[in-house]
């Protein structure tokens, strides 16, 4: 279905705040300065988002669900479990290509600065999309055989953590080689320290 | 009890391979002395009959209700007569048969001796296999380790003010078997906002995710009909072991199989998916009053 006009202004403000976000800061970038870059009035702005915290929250409902459908979509394809971490290894690599500012937001505004998500964002609320994805991820992997049986967040945290990890190190510039280049091995890491022994 | 017709239902009660419990809980049925005024019993195990097994197994009598308890071992003689032959001769005229308990009904605790060859009446667990195959139309399976009384009272009330009982895919009374075993429990706040109960016996807590309660995923009416009208097992701090279902007994009674945390299964009818999102959410909130000792719940905080 065509997307509304006001979706697709709703979408605008996402990119373009995403973008300030992640470059300036969350409390550097201002309301008027997001306004202006997608064309609309300040007053106009406030149809869509009620303040600039609801707007930061709803960023990460984005990114989450961002991530949250393409794991799904790895979660039902055929792939066996190793193949399955390649895969999500892929996409998250290809996001910190192609999509930056959201792997930017996550790390540098929803991870430092706690106080804006504190209400009505906390846990799971606003990142439970991508989290249930990679239960089911996990859930599969153990009943399938392939992976050892664990505590679902010293699992999550290998994964997540070694890919947030790279993913700031590329952003840093310290690693030599593209992210691509890393692919192959980290999967195999990740699949190695999680396998059933 | 209004009864529809002056006759009295003639009714005969066999056994397999059993614990008599179905029996025992049989007996504790508060409105027994109606039922049996009701009924003319030809043959019970424990209670006044007016025949002996010898005269039933002479396989020369009829009745109008065949209940039958206990695992069907098709090598098991009752009286030097296969069980297989009174099974079929009194099926045939029967109007109603009845499996009691999860043996009858699926295999349930007694097939475990001989699983290839110890069935139900018409279920090797969910297979259609067993004696009593070709009466399936009339044949009402009551699973359950043992029955609840009441679940056999209703049935036999029905059946004397001859009433149709809808039944389910594995012939189980829906009015008694839509319902699973978690409906009605006293515990369902504590499972709506995931707190668990971390030791045996406590009043407090969710058995679902320590202790491997099973009402999520059992068609059962405990927490609806209680247990001696007063309590059931979760209620009291059991975990449900999903005793009326067909692949009763499995192993490991006191535990949640989980994967990562993950339980392996989730209610029926939901998700995996969808079960997850809300119980991660649940779990993010903290509400004291579900995660304190009752005893020290104080109404004017
Ligand atoms: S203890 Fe069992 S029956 Fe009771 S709420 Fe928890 S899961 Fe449901």
């Amino acid at each position: 279905m065509a997307q509304t006009m006001k979706e697709q202004r709703k979408d605008a403000i996402i990119a373009v705040a995403l973008e300030l976000f992640s470059q300036r800061g969350f409390y550097a970038t201002t309301i008027p300065d997001i306004a202006a870059k997608v064309g609309m009035s300040v007053g106009n702005f406030y149809n869509y988002f009620t303040s600039k915290e609801v707007l930061a929250k709803e960023l990460v409902v984005y990114i989450s669900e961002y991530l949250g459908k393409h794991i799904r979509d790895i979660n039902e394809s055929e792939a066996d479990t190793e193949e399955k971490i390649y895969k999500i290894v892929s996409m998250y690599f290809n996001m910190a290509h192609e999509r930056p500012e959201m792997i930017e937001y996550f790390l540098r505004v929803y991870l430092s600065n706690r106080e804006i998500f504190l209400d009505d964002c906390e846990g799971m609320i606003c990142v439970s999309a991508f989290v249930t994805e990679m239960m089911i991820f996990f859930d599969d992997g153990v009943s399938s055989g392939d992976l050892y049986d664990q505590d679902f967040f010293s699992a999550f945290g290998l994964f997540m953590g070694y890919l947030g990890g790279m993913v700031f190190l590329f952003g840093e510039k310290v690693l030599p080689d593209p992210l691509e280049n890393y692919k192959e091995s980290i999967s195999k890491n990740i699949y190695n320290a999680l396998k059933i022994r | 009890m209004p009864l529809k017709s002056d006759k009295k239902l003639t009714l005969l009660w066999l056994q397999g391979l059993t614990c008599n419990g179905n029996s025992h809980s049989f007996l504790n049925l508060s409105y027994l002395a109606d039922v049996l005024l009701a009924c003319d019993i030809l043959y019970h195990p424990s209670l006044p009959s007016l025949q002996t097994l010898e005269t039933i197994s002479t396989c020369k009598l009829e009745c109008d209700v065949l209940i039958f308890e206990g695992t069907f071992d098709p090598l098991m003689q009752r009286n030097n007569v296969m069980v297989g032959k009174l099974l079929r001769h009194y099926a045939q005229k029967a109007r109603h048969i009845i499996a009691v308990g999860s043996c009858a009904s699926f295999g349930g605790m007694f097939k475990a001796s001989a699983p290839q060859r110890n069935s139900g009446l018409v279920f090797n667990e969910t297979a259609h296999e067993g004696p009593l195959l070709q009466y399936q139309e009339k044949v009402i399976n009551l699973s359950g380790c043992p029955i609840h009384p009441e679940w056999l009272g209703y049935t036999l009330s029905m059946i004397l003010q001859e009433k149709k009982i809808l039944v389910d895919s594995l012939h189980r009374p829906i009015e008694l078997y839509s319902y699973l075993a978690h409906h009605g429990c006293t515990r369902n706040e504590y499972f709506e906002w995931k707190v668990d109960s971390k030791k045996f016996g406590e009043k407090e807590g969710c058995l679902y995710y320590e202790q491997g309660c099973r009402a999520p995923m059992t068609h059962a009416s405990c927490n609806k009909i209680l247990w001696n009208d007063v309590s059931s097992k979760t209620r009291s701090g059991t975990p449900c072991f999903g005793c009326t279902e067909p692949d009763f007994p499995r192993a490991n009674f006191f535990r949640t199989k989980t994967n990562m945390s993950i339980p392996d299964e989730v209610p029926v009818g939901i998700s995996k998916r969808s079960y997850l999102t809300v119980a991660g959410i649940a779990k993010t909130f903290h509400i004291k009053r579900l995660e304190e000792k009752l005893i020290d719940y104080k109404t004017a905080d």
